[in-house]
């Protein structure tokens, strides 16, 4: 399997860490070798917030991505960010609802996806995040859709539990939008 | 022959290095008799400080540490965390629990530790030769305060005893004094009390306890006593200031 | 065998610390390592631990002094600005001859500085944390692995050697996750007359002490210890070569620039370029030797690090000079791109 190296980039608040993790966990349920690395910073809510997730076949080195070959991102700044760092022929996964702007480049794949308003739709608010993440394990197959519930389980918190169907509905989402 | 009188087990043999007519030494007795009476010697521990006291690991025969100053209160934290069954007590000077060490002193009070502080004050920084200390008193001339301690340059003096009676923890707060054979009796009673407490889990006690300085002060020793009675005790009132079993 | 999991590095020291047998944590919050804490905060009570938020950091470092001085395990851990605040703290520990682990997950500085990844305390940590002459272990994780395994063998070796050891991290090894099988748990063996733990009324006090008014006594032990020191050079020195055998270009790097300075390598092999690295594992004690035989045969040497150039000192004392020592850094939270080190690699190999 091709190496992906993946940031996803929005505000703080819509679950981008959480995306990642998700990410992450398959990856070790798959065997192979990773590395989550979030922006850190004094903004708990609003601010811009991002991660880099490696999945590999070989060990990791530097775990800062610096050109990722699919991009999530879930507001304007981060698509003005990171747009350019995207490497050739990689994907882009744009949440159309938040952004209004196209994408400039035509060496990459752009998926636009009304995630957020889709999600208020179906009742599924705050998981717009998971509804992108469903595209883009359809259509890059960076991680199994196999191990996905699995890793999904692991990362959501016990007191959250009684979430995991909503989440899983919104992945669905995600996956059909892109079929 | 019959004794009549004997230095308590408590205390080592080493010779203390106090001035003449300093007050140290009965505290330190008073310290040991309580120890002994207690019947805890051999499960105590006992945190010096940095000041005349610094030496006091050698005087007590317990198991001692010396700290860094001002900061006994934050080990003997650690120690009665790590050793609950321990009996744990910090012996501390003026400069070293109300100067430097004061932010230790009032979040150990704060938290309740189940430990015993002694607390010296004699209003001077003595190790260091007769600097001006936080309970110096207003107009008192030292070394750093040769002019006389000025409130607008220099603050007021820290009353530690009711300073941390605003908090909500402590178990037993008592200022003594040693100047007379009554108030040496009175504070063995507070020393013993702050002890006992500690092994009855009752939480934190301080005694502070004011002490002569003849040496820094520039008195004959005897005069040192009275000026604890004249100029100290109005500022520094004797009495209970805490006490949860009333 | 332990099972392999995702944890964040932050959480893995925490982890493992508790593994190795450490029951006791005091610290105080700071980005970014405040994962340690929260992580602890949560642990340490159900398995009857200490978990104390301190009113400070020097607080809680005379904490973890009183209760290394009853002979357990203890820790704190901080970032750049507190683990200043605890250099008192550490000095007297070195003095008292107390092991303790002290974890600093660096960030930029100097003053408030930045919260984002560092390695600008690396003169603070290695040259001894504090007044009076002496060093810690010191130990350099270059992932999350070894944030867990370095952690353990900091807390052993400290108590061998009856000294502190500092972890000295990163921001970005603090935070990022990776898979970690965390170490098997330590039991706890080691004697230690020395420690306060009362008398019990049947043998001489014991004192835990580090003032020493006679200068003939207090030269006696700074000399013990520096033969002590001699010992630890000699046989606890760690670092791992990559791809040196036929290297003539020498990276040395150590962190997450390490973890950079891989993905160079790799490149720079691509493109035909001989490169590769010596990464200290301990950064006191140094890896002098390898350094020293690598100069042999290289032609030059780049040293990578998150900072003006501290660790580029080092290394040029152990080749002594013999070779050029070129610097690739980035400080004030920036990290050079694999791209900058590759450049810096081109340029050693003119």
């Amino acid at each position: 399997m091709a190496d992906f190296e993946i940031v996803i980039a929005g505000f703080g608040g819509q679950g981008l860490l959480f995306t990642g993790k998700v990410l992450a966990y398959a990856g070790l349920l798959e065997g192979r070798e990773l590395s989550w690395l979030p922006s850190y910073g004094p903004e708990m809510r609003g601010g811009t917030a991002n991660c880099n997730v490696i999945l590999s076949d070989t060990p990791v080195g530097s775990p800062i991505v610096q050109h990722p070959n699919v991009l999530m991102v879930m507001n304007a700044p981060s698509l003005d960010k990171y747009e350019a760092d995207v490497a050739p022929g990689g994907t882009i996964f744009v949440d159309s609802s938040l952004i209004e702007r196209k994408v400039n480049r035509d060496d990459v794949t752009v998926y636009y996806i009304p995630a957020t308003r889709m999600a208020a739709e179906a009742g599924l608010s705050g998981l717009a995040n998971m509804i992108l993440l469903g595209a883009m394990i359809r259509t890059t197959g960076c991680i199994s859709e196999d191990t996905l519930p699995d890793a999904l389980h692991k990362v959501i918190p016990e007191r959250k539990a009684h979430l995991f169907d909503a989440n899983m509905k919104a992945i669905e989402a995600g996956r059909a939008e892109v079929a | 022959m019959t004794v009549v009188f004997e230095k308590p087990k408590a205390l080592t043999d080493a010779v203390l290095h106090y001035c003449p007519g300093c007050t140290h030494g009965i505290v330190h007795r008073l310290v040991a008799e309580a120890i002994d009476e207690l019947g805890i010697e051999g499960r105590t521990i006992g945190i010096a400080p940095v000041g005349c006291a610094v030496m006091a690991y050698d005087y007590f025969a317990c198991d001692m540490i010396e700290a860094s100053h001002g900061r006994a209160p934050a080990v003997a934290t650690g120690v009665k965390r790590s050793m609950p069954e321990n009996i744990v007590f910090t012996y501390q000077g003026d400069g070293d629990l109300a100067s430097i060490g004061l932010c230790e002193t009032v979040s150990t009070a704060a938290r309740g530790e189940n430990i015993t502080i002694i607390f010296i004050n004699n209003a001077i920084y003595g190790m260091t030769g007769g600097q001006m200390a936080p309970t110096s008193l207003l107009g008192q001339v030292t070394q750093t305060s040769p002019y006389g301690r000025d409130p607008k340059t220099q603050g007021y003096p820290i009353n530690i005893c009711e300073l941390l009676s605003s908090l909500d923890a402590p178990a037993y707060l008592e200022r003594v004094t040693v100047n007379s054979v009554a108030h040496v009796r009175q504070a063995k009673k507070a020393i013993k009390k702050a002890f006992q407490n500690q092994v009855e889990g009752k939480g934190f006690s301080l005694v502070e306890v004011l002490s002569a300085c003849p040496t820094n002060w520039g008195m004959t020793p005897q005069k040192a006593l009275e000026w604890i009675d004249e100029k100290m005790i109005p500022r520094y009132p004797l009495g209970v200031y805490r006490d949860k079993e009333d | 065998m332990q099972e392999k999991v995702l944890m964040k590095g932050n959480e893995a020291i925490a982890e493992a610390a508790i593994l190795a047998g450490c029951r006791h944590y005091f610290g105080y919050p700071i980005t970014p390592q405040t994962e340690v804490a929260a992580y602890m905060a949560k642990r340490m009570p159900k398995i009857g631990g200490t978990f104390l938020q301190a009113e400070s950091e020097i607080a809680a470092i005379n904490m973890v002094y009183g209760v290394a001085s009853t002979g357990k395990r203890a820790m704190t851990s901080s970032s750049s600005p507190g683990i200043s605040l605890k250099t008192e703290g550490i000095s007297y520990l070195a003095g008292a001859d107390l092991p303790a682990l002290i974890v600093n997950v660096q960030r930029g500085g100097p003053g408030l500085g930045g919260i984002q990844p560092s390695q600008s305390d690396y003169f603070l940590a290695t040259r001894g944390p504090g007044h009076g002459d002496f060093h810690v272990l010191v130990f350099a994780p270059s992932s999350v692995q070894e944030m867990a395994d370095l952690t353990s063998l900091a807390f052993d070796l400290a108590e061998k050697y009856r000294m502190p050891a500092m972890l000295l991290a990163d921001g970005t090894m603090g935070q990022m996750m990776e898979p970690v099988v965390l170490p098997e748990p330590t039991e706890l063996t080691r004697e230690k007359p020395w420690a306060v733990t009362g008398t019990k009324c049947a043998r001489e006090h014991n004192i835990i002490n580090s003032l020493y008014l006679s200068p003939q006594e207090l030269e006696r032990l700074n000399i013990e210890r520096f033969e002590r020191y001699k010992t630890i050079e000699a046989t606890e020195t760690r670092w791992e070569s990559f791809m040196m055998d036929d290297a003539e270009i020498c990276i040395v790097s150590c962190g997450i620039t390490a973890r950079v300075s891989r993905n160079a390598i790799v490149e720079a092999r691509k493109q035909g370029i001989k490169v590769g690295m010596i990464r200290p594992i301990t950064l006191w004690p140094f890896p002098e030797k390898p350094l020293l035989e690598a100069a042999e045969k290289v032609k030059a040497f780049v040293c990578v690090e998150l900072n003006m150039g501290q660790m580029i000192q080092d290394v040029e004392l152990a080749i002594k000079c013999r070779k050029p020592v070129s610097l690739c850094s980035r400080v004030g939270g920036m990290i050079p791109s694999p791209e900058e080190v590759l450049a810096a690699i081109k340029q050693a190999n003119e």
